[in-house]
């Protein structure tokens, strides 16, 4: 899942702020977090970001507390670390496998049609994370979006009106395009997608198939 | 993507790109007892002393005195994110319980202990605020055997510094977009990328840490 040189297709900056400042949907965080855990140069930009953070934390206003708080925080310190849940081994990136709860032989798919499978990711209802499984040479049906979408290749490659995108590139989508994702001859293309607004199809029969879908 | 970033790389940054062999290690600061209407940036080289504390000896006062200067800072955070006192209170605490637990985690060569005291509070801003969970970046640690060199984590433990310093410095308006987007003021749609703060060194030298790591994990 190392394809750190290879990576075109990177995160903006306001998504990575985003990420820093703690403000993004939780979907959007969980892109963010797995393309961040294959590509370097967005992980240090990320850090960056948060360095701002800890400047802003250095400078800005303090709240006393209350008499006895650090006494209390040692107390809670004695009663040891909360523990942490075991990692399943898997082929997908660690926070992307904390949300399948396993690897990519774990998802749970259902069938969109053509061919097309996606499995819904359980986040919090300001935006929707899912896994889409195209098959190789396969399209997912002509969408435009009233949001933002990010979709993340975590295997094979698809290309679109706009470009090739391959494992670990990011494609960040906004109102202004349309566009037909149709996976590479060769491979299965599977990707981590999130939106924070339904998707509008551009035909009539996916649109009314669109309720069933969530997506 | 990091056109601003490049672009203050090449142009504004240059007065902090001070050559290696022209940094003076920072003295050994003695902290002072916090007074909390005074604004002081103390030299952050101290803390990642009270951090390897902590971590190696279980040091109850290098643990106070970190107590005494950042926890009402990430109260006042927690409380400007919309925390009430007595939750900002208790959410404080367990950062601070959190910051000692992980303290082995710690990566000097990657941020000053502000700036993972900071990442901890967000966290749990998260988790208690938005009651979401956060899911983070795959962990990138040391092997038992490698460890971050001496110079990485002062150049980059001075580069946090100088991050603070121009934050000081920053004019007000620009300060204010800033803290708009750390609190959640601005959607992610609205927050521009443009920080007037020098972002390109410290991201280069972020960029070098993560592949000195990478090469002693393989």
């Amino acid at each position: 899942m190392n394809n750190m040189t290879q990576i075109k297709h990177h995160l903006t900056d306001q998504l990575l702020i985003g990420y820093a400042a703690g403000t993004l949907p939780e979907a959007f965080n969980l892109v963010v977090a797995t393309h961040l855990s294959m590509c370097d140069s967005c992980r240090a930009a990320a850090q960056a970001y948060d360095a701002i953070g800890g400047a802003f934390l250095e400078t800005d206003a303090q709240a006393s507390m209350d008499e006895g708080a650090l006494e209390e925080t040692l107390a809670l310190i004695g009663k040891g670390p909360s523990a942490a849940k075991p990692m399943a081994a898997s082929d997908v990136p660690s926070p992307l496998g904390a949300y399948i709860g396993g690897g990519l032989g774990d998802v749970k798919w259902r069938s969109v049609g053509m061919g097309v499978r996606q499995a819904v990711l359980s986040t919090s209802k300001s935006a929707t994370a899912r896994l889409l499984y195209i098959p190789a040479g396969a399209a997912v049906p002509d969408h435009g979006h009233r949001g933002t979408e990010l979709t993340l290749v975590l295997q094979g490659a698809f290309r679109d009106a706009t470009a090739r995108f391959a494992a670990g590139d990011v494609e960040v989508a906004n109102e202004d395009l349309n566009h037909t994702p149709v996976a590479e001859i060769g491979e299965d293309c599977i990707c981590l997608a999130a939106t924070d607004a339904p998707l509008r199809f551009n035909s009539w029969i996916p649109r009314m198939a669109q309720p069933f879908l969530r997506i | 993507m990091f056109g601003i970033l490049d672009r203050l790389h090449e142009t504004g940054a240059s007065e902090y790109q001070v050559p290696y062999g022209a940094l003076k290690p920072i003295r050994p600061h003695y902290q002072k007892a916090n007074t909390p209407t005074v604004k002081k940036t103390v030299p952050q080289n101290t803390w990642v002393e009270h951090l390897k504390r902590i971590q190696a000896d279980q040091d109850q006062r290098a643990f106070a005195e970190l107590f005494a200067h950042f926890a009402p800072r990430v109260k006042a955070f927690l409380m400007k994110s919309g925390a009430s006192p007595s939750m900002a209170e208790e959410c404080t605490q367990e950062v601070m319980a959190t910051l000692w637990h992980k303290a082995h985690l710690f990566d000097p060569s990657r941020a000053s202990v502000a700036t993972w005291i900071f990442t901890i509070a967000r966290n749990k801003k998260i988790d208690a605020l938005r009651k979401q969970r956060r899911p983070e970046p795959e962990n990138l640690e040391w092997g038992p055997e490698a460890e971050p060199e001496a110079a990485d984590i002062l150049v980059l433990q001075q580069e946090s510094q100088q991050l603070t310093e121009a934050m000081t410095a920053l004019p007000s308006q620009q300060r204010e977009l800033i803290e708009k987007a750390y609190f959640g003021d601005l959607s992610h749609s609205e927050i521009a990328a443009e920080t007037g703060l020098p972002l390109g060194t410290i991201k280069s030298r972020l960029r070098l840490a993560l592949s000195k790591l990478r090469q002693t994990m393989k």
